[in-house]
């Protein structure tokens, strides 16, 4: 290092500070702005990255963050590039466009501004050291900038879809005075078979349901844990005074359940979400008559 | 707390109104099934509504009364057991099994009007 320093000395007469060497580099980024944009934008299509977008939205995008990217070397302030790259990954992750892409994209725009600076500084190596030890702690802490804020806006989205799945996942519907149904679609984890217990119970003594008919036709496998709380949320309805009809189980689930050694005498179920609504009118001592033959085919 | 035991009918309806000891759960067996045959009841409702919890024993000693009472010739039914306190139970293995619930004091009434006056119909019927 010292051996560098001394070399330095004699041919730049005034010691450069990192800030006036980034201020070098900005001017040459902005100068050659135009060309290395182009050629950054042609790398981006070559290595097959951001295929989601057209070439013209590529290269838009690509302008944008140049010049976004050249005023966070400029100013060494992250927040504009913070905000821009989150607004961008708003934009682009709906399109399906992943972490690997946006991390490389990034990564190639920091390599075609290390060429053009080798190019520019190939006859002062001691020159272009300097250069490099200014610009590169500022582009590797861009590339994580957005790689991060690309990541952060993902999870925020997959949490507000969490949000939202769990909203939906267990309706309590009323289908009959004394009658509920609890549609349940997905798979169930032990979160969900909380949620789906407090709602059934909740959802009992609100409607003051007598009989519940719990279908599980779209429910592919439940874990032993999962049918365990199954049993025990039927026998906690039975303490509030209620039946619960299972109707739709899977050989799988059946399987589940006969392995964990289930007392079928507390547990109804029935073949089909039909059947289970049958019985249970039957429970409550409903009669279904068809009053008249179904209408005719309109003519 | 004593539980207040009122006569309703044909009915004994106990209220519990707080959170009870062992004596209270003790006494209020007692008093249940003494009380029963005394008043000729067919039918006996702990309501449990403002119980946040309900432990081991207060689960066997619900579980006794109601087998006791069957054994002195009338039905029992728990009703008002809360959401909460109904998965508690059953997480702890707690169950009331062989004994009637409902979920509350008007299902109860409902449960023992058709195990009990159907009873009644038929002594009137064979007279």
């Amino acid at each position: 290092m010292s051996d560098v320093k001394e070399l330095a000395t004699p041919t730049e007469p005034r010691l450069e500070s990192t800030a006036s060497r980034l201020r070098e580099l900005v001017a040459h980024l902005r100068q050659q702005r135009a060309h290395l944009r182009e050629e950054w934008a042609r790398l981006i299509t070559e290595a097959k990255l951001l295929t989601a977008m057209t070439n013209e939205e590529v290269f838009a995008e690509a302008t944008s963050v140049y010049d976004n990217y050249v005023e966070a070397l400029e100013t060494g302030t992250y927040e504009a590039l913070q905000a821009y790259a989150r607004n961008l990954s708003e934009r682009i992750i709906p399109r399906g466009v992943e972490t690997h892409e946006v991390v490389g994209i990034v990564l190639l725009l920091r390599d075609v501004l290390a060429r053009s600076l080798f190019a520019k500084y190939r006859d002062d190596f001691n020159k272009l050291n300097r250069i490099l030890d200014a610009y590169e702690p500022a582009a590797n802490r861009i590339a994580i900038t957005v790689a991060v804020g690309f990541v952060q806006e993902r999870e925020r989205i997959i949490r507000e879809q969490q949000e939202a799945i769990r909203e939906l996942s267990t309706p309590v519907l009323q289908v009959r005075e004394r009658l509920l149904i609890l549609p349940i679609i997905g798979v169930i984890d032990p979160q969900r078979a909380r949620q789906l217990t407090e709602q059934l119970l909740r959802g009992i003594r609100s409607n003051r349901a007598k009989v519940v008919v719990l279908d599980i036709t779209g429910v592919p496998y439940i874990d032993s844990a999962v049918a365990n709380h199954l049993v025990q949320t039927v026998e906690a309805a039975r303490l509030l005074g209620a039946i619960v009809i299972v109707t739709g189980l899977s050989p799988e689930i059946a399987q589940t359940l006969v392995n964990i050694g289930v007392d079928l005498g507390k547990m109804n179920t029935v073949g089909d979400l039909q059947g289970g609504i049958e019985e249970a009118e039957r429970q409550l001592g409903y009669r279904v008559v068809l009053t008249k033959e179904p209408a005719e085919e309109p003519a | 707390m004593q539980v207040p035991i009122l006569k309703q009918g044909a009915y004994l309806i106990a209220t519990v109104q707080s959170a009870l000891t062992d004596e209270d759960l003790k006494q209020l067996r007692d008093a249940l099934v003494g009380q029963v045959s005394k008043v000729r009841a067919r039918g006996v409702i702990v309501d449990v509504t403002a119980l946040d919890v309900i432990d081991s024993f207060a689960t066997r000693t619900l579980r006794d009364v109601a087998h006791m009472i069957r054994l002195r010739g009338a039905e029992t039914v728990i009703v008002g057991i809360q959401p909460d306190v109904a998965f508690s139970m059953v997480k702890l293995g707690l169950s009331l099994e062989g004994v009637a619930t409902a979920l509350d004091l008007e299902e109860g009434l409902a449960y023992l009007d058709r195990k009990v006056k159907g009873h009644n119909h038929e002594v009137r019927t064979h007279r």
